[in-house]
């Protein structure tokens, strides 16, 4: 599975327009990724995938990358 | 179907709002520190069981991560875990009071809003108290928690709406294991405190509770209610 589904979850939750530098995307470096848009974007990510993250991961999860990563090795998602 | 978690249900106020839910067709996730009693709360009500301290934050955050992958979703949280430790000022011992009535709430609304969030979204139902409006004698470290609850209800209402409404009852005089357990004296003397000239029952007090965690109350959120038989007016 492409990473597509955890993109839609980003732009639905910080309103991020399509042409987003994905891997340069991270937290606090974008004005709608603040602490309210983080527990959006989080909430957005669990729902999309069925999981329940960890409250140690939702404070790591500081940048897309991370995010991809973080999904894929602690919440065995297929990305 | 609903699901709600609801702490402290083996007994009291949190037992008759667990049947009180159950009535309603919710399928309810009983807890208690007690798991024997807790199992058979939950058996009585064909629901689940969730043993665990509402004051140990990582036990809260296993148990609802245990409860989403049983249930997959959570509708209702009803915050009732507490405890009563009378003392006067020089002889408190606030720790744990403050832990299980105040940290308790704080650490099922972290681990549960977001689940509760999904769909159409929850309710949370915290069971604060009427001293912790009032205040009453020997009371300080009881009052300072459930004050703390209230506190905790309004901020987490203006922060969760819309998909969640956080409300609270503040039972006043209530007839339960607590309250029976005082000198036969001072329950007199409480009793003579109420409006409506008797001790409130559990039931009465699940009323509200499932009042609140209902659809019916769908546009009520960051109230306190007091259930209190006209204690305060």
């Amino acid at each position: 599975m492409s990473e597509t589904r955890l993109q839609q979850a980003f732009q639905t939750a910080l309103d991020l327009p399509a042409d987003t530098d994905w891997q340069s995307l991270a937290y606090a470096q974008h004005e709608h990724w603040d602490s309210l848009g983080h527990m959006a974007l989080v909430a957005e990510i669990e729902e999309a995938f069925d999981i329940m993250m960890d409250t140690d991961d939702v404070i790591a999860m500081s940048s897309y990358p991370v995010a991809v990563e973080m999904l894929r090795t602690r919440y065995d998602v297929d990305l | 179907m609903s699901v709600a978690l609801v702490t402290g249900s083996t007994r009291g106020i949190g037992l008759a709002a667990a049947r009180r839910l159950a009535e309603d067709g919710v399928t309810v996730v009983v807890n208690g520190t007690d798991a024997e009693r807790a199992a058979a709360v939950a058996a009585e009500l064909g629901g689940d069981a969730l043993p665990f301290d509402v004051a140990d934050a990582d036990a809260v955050q296993a148990a609802v991560r245990e409860l989403f992958s049983r249930h997959k979703r959570l509708d209702v949280l009803v915050n009732n875990a507490g405890i009563l430790d009378d003392a006067l000022l020089g002889m408190i011992q606030p720790q744990r009071t403050f832990d299980v009535n105040a940290l308790g709430v704080l650490n099922t609304m972290q681990a549960c809003a977001r689940l509760l969030a999904r769909g159409d979204g929850g309710a949370i139902v915290n069971v604060a108290s009427i001293i912790g409006i009032t205040g009453n004698r020997g009371q300080v470290a009881y009052a300072g928690s459930k004050a703390a609850v209230i506190g905790m209800t309004r901020s987490a209402a203006k922060e969760l709406a819309p998909k969640v409404r956080v409300n609270a009852v503040a039972p006043g005089f209530i007839d339960t294991d607590m309250t029976r357990a005082l000198d036969p004296e001072i329950f007199e003397e409480r009793v003579a405190s109420v409006a409506l000239g008797r001790a409130g029952t559990p039931e009465e007090v699940a009323e509200a509770i499932a009042w609140l965690a209902s659809d019916r109350a769908r546009y009520v959120t960051g109230q306190v209610l007091g259930v209190d038989g006209g204690m305060v007016i």
